[in-house]
């Protein structure tokens, strides 16, 4: 008995120092993820937020904005709801707070900014109270129905607008979801462009990548790594440097055309930089590395004795490839073209210096907007789309390929 | 595979090397060029945009910036790193696959994304526009790189020498110091250059966060390459590769080392 109680207190402590150890062990990630969370992941949250926020009426006209999240009827709103509201309009504006909100109203139909604006100057000179009639005098458009549902909207605590504008969808006044005019769909254009993109430069990369990592998955290790210089060199060097290389290269004097030239193949020389194809030609050169790599480790593990295998039994080279190393070096086929279309899909610097106007992916427009404009709402709902076809990718990464086998050099 | 197809091969696999490598060349010669102009032929060799750099002030202090951020955030990447490497190592907790795609997630995430978020969140902390703030963002951009190489050197790591260690008498801190800290210390010098050279060489985060006061090294290039690309950003170009070349070395040194220690080669 004593013997197996012993037992039992052996086994219980051994629970206790495993546990321990597990905890231990968790505690030393901690620093790490509550970095991650306060530098990395709460201000991604921050901006998925920006994509659906809308405060700049409530920020502007506190009081009217209660007033028309309770207004539940259709067609013109109430008379004293029209005159809090025109009031508050005078009110903003002595107290400059109005900017915003004209701009956000804007955003529901070009030219509500300068109805506001202007509005809001003529009110300040009249004598309250205000009603539709007044409002309609100063500009016709307050008698349509259309005005009144975009300030609804606008005071509304939460909006759709931005993530349907990206879309190239957004409400009319009866607040149905519509395509927007041709002349202004311009979104999908811009998604369906960053998808070709990554998608040109992953196969590629492929093209380029599988032969050279199965040539040097075929020499003995020493030589290989003397090659694999060739594909790490680049790898480290700055992408500034890998861009303005081409920009040199392909520039209409550049090296390119002197040799095409001196090869009789053109007569006068091509303009190749601002082009899609060099924005091709430069994302393969800095993408590449990431295909070959892991490509070639996974090529290593295969051992020459299945292809032998194969041969003995009477397939032909291009059978047994095709058969059997083929399928083999699958899983490093996958890994490297998802980190490579992962990566594709997120850039901008090598497009933004080597491409023209047309050839702009969805981070353009992000950086664009954040800086240049300041519509953080649009900003916000483009990266978000960008994130979220980013991470699904990301997932099915860790799904077939596992997330241990991220990594680079 | 037939003589044929051998030679297609490696046609095929030169070719596809010398793309990756010869770009880079082509822009060294040009950097020693005596004229103005980024053509071929050169009109005659010269130092004197080496001359110009070493003498422009504005270079100095984009490579005195890039350097400080870098290593501020090198410092914060590798420490937290090789912490959480060790205990992803160590313990078999659950969630602990899905705790590394997290930690690992910023080397996927858009930088654009990154940058903006961080952008929105430092404009409310009164962050933007200082070199420490950018130094933050690039410390959470570069710490999956030490946690990966590390990791890497951890990876078939043999419990017993701990064990061993513990059972001569070693407190806990000795088999830090005198066991796992030798193991693991190529993993974390090769994880610091990956994580010194994703700042170093960081741009987009740096566009929103930093001003006309913060420039660094990527930045001051980006607008030198779109307003003009003179010579002498070429020879900072140059430069760079040298450095490209000294850090793959270095790189390399330390994987083998790694794996000699740990007895996965003679």
């Amino acid at each position: 008995m004593a013997a197996g109680a012993a037992a039992r207190d052996l086994a219980r402590e051994v629970r206790i120092t495993g546990r321990r150890r597990r905890l231990a062990a968790f505690a030393l990630t901690l620093p790490l993820l509550a970095f991650l969370l306060v530098f990395f992941v709460l201000p991604i949250l921050g901006m998925l937020r920006l994509a659906v926020s809308n405060t700049e009426m409530a920020e502007a006209l506190p009081a009217s904005t209660r007033a028309f999240r309770a207004w539940t009827g259709g067609g013109p709103p109430p008379p004293e709801l029209v005159d809090r509201f025109a009031r508050e309009l005078v009110e903003a504006r002595a107290a400059r707070r109005l900017a915003r909100f004209a701009k956000r109203l804007n955003y529901e139909r070009t030219g509500y900014r300068t109805l506001i604006l202007k509005t809001a100057r003529r009110l300040a000179r009249m004598e309250p109270p205000f009603d539709l009639a007044t409002l309609a005098a100063i500009d016709r458009r307050w008698a349509e129905p259309a005005v009144w549902a975009a300030i609804r909207r606008a005071a509304q605590p939460w909006t759709d607008l931005y993530v349907l504008a990206v879309l190239d969808l957004a409400r009319d006044a009866e607040g149905r979801i519509v395509p927007v005019p041709p002349e202004r769909a311009v979104y999908l254009d811009i998604l369906a462009r960053t998808f070709r993109i990554a998608l040109v430069v992953t196969l590629a990369c492929l093209a380029l990548g599988y032969p050279l990592a199965y040539a040097l998955a075929h020499l003995p290790e020493r030589h290989a790594n003397l090659l694999m210089i060739g594909v790490l060199l680049p790898f480290w060097t700055s992408l500034l440097v890998r861009t303005a290389a081409w920009i040199v290269i392909l520039q209409r004097e550049g090296p390119l055309n002197e040799l095409l030239r001196w090869l009789g193949l053109i007569d006068a020389p091509l303009e190749l930089v601002f082009r899609r194809p060099a924005v091709y030609v430069a994302m393969t050169h800095v993408l590449l590395p990431f295909m070959v790599l892991p490509v070639y480790s996974v090529m290593r593990t295969i051992h020459p004795s299945y292809v032998r295998a194969a041969l003995s039994l009477g397939a032909t080279p291009w059978t047994a490839f095709r058969r059997v190393y083929l399928p083999l070096s699958l899983p490093g086929v996958t890994a490297g073209a998802l980190l490579v279309f992962i990566l594709a899909l997120g850039y901008y610097i090598t497009p933004a210096l080597v491409g023209g106007a047309s050839d702009q992916m969805i981070s353009y427009f992000v950086a664009f907007y954040t800086l240049q404009t300041i519509n953080w709402g649009m900003a916000a709902a483009l990266g978000s789309l960008l994130l979220i076809a980013t991470l699904a990718l990301y997932l099915l990464f860790a799904r077939l390929v596992g997330v241990e086998r991220l990594r680079f050099g | 595979m037939g003589l044929l197809g051998r030679v297609l091969l490696w046609g095929w696999a030169l070719a596809v090397l010398a793309f990756l490598v010869l770009p880079l060349f082509v822009i060294v010669p040009l950097s020693f060029n005596a004229g103005g102009f980024l053509t071929f032929p050169m009109p005659g060799w010269s130092l004197r945009w080496y001359v110009e750099l070493w003498h422009a002030e504005i270079w100095w202090r984009a490579f005195a910036n890039s350097l400080y951020v870098g290593v501020l955030a090198t410092l914060i990447a590798t420490l937290l790193g090789t912490l959480a490497a060790i205990g992803l190592a160590f313990g078999d907790f659950p969630g602990r696959a899905a705790l590394t795609g997290l930690l690992l997630s910023p080397m996927v995430v858009p930088l654009v994304i990154v940058a903006a978020g961080v952008y929105f969140f430092y404009l409310r902390l009164g962050l933007v526009n200082s070199l420490e703030g950018l130094a933050l963002a690039h410390a959470a951009l570069g710490a999956p790189f030490p946690l990966v190489t590390v990791s890497a050197t951890l990876a078939g790591f043999d419990r017993n020498l701990i064990r061993a260690a513990q059972s001569l008498g070693a407190p806990p801190w000795t088999v830090l110091r005198r066991v796992l800290l030798p193991l693991v210390a190529p993993g974390v010098v090769s994880g610091a250059l990956f994580a010194f050279v994703t700042s170093f060489d960081e741009l987009v985060v740096a566009l929103f966060l930093t001003g006309p006061g913060q420039r660094t090294l990527p930045r001051q290039m980006f607008d030198g390459i779109r307003e003009n690309l003179s010579p002498t950003i070429l020879a900072v170009a140059t430069i760079l590769v040298v450095l490209a070349v000294l850090l793959l070395g270095a790189a390399e040194l330390l994987r083998r080392r790694g794996q000699r220690l740990r007895g996965l080669e003679p």
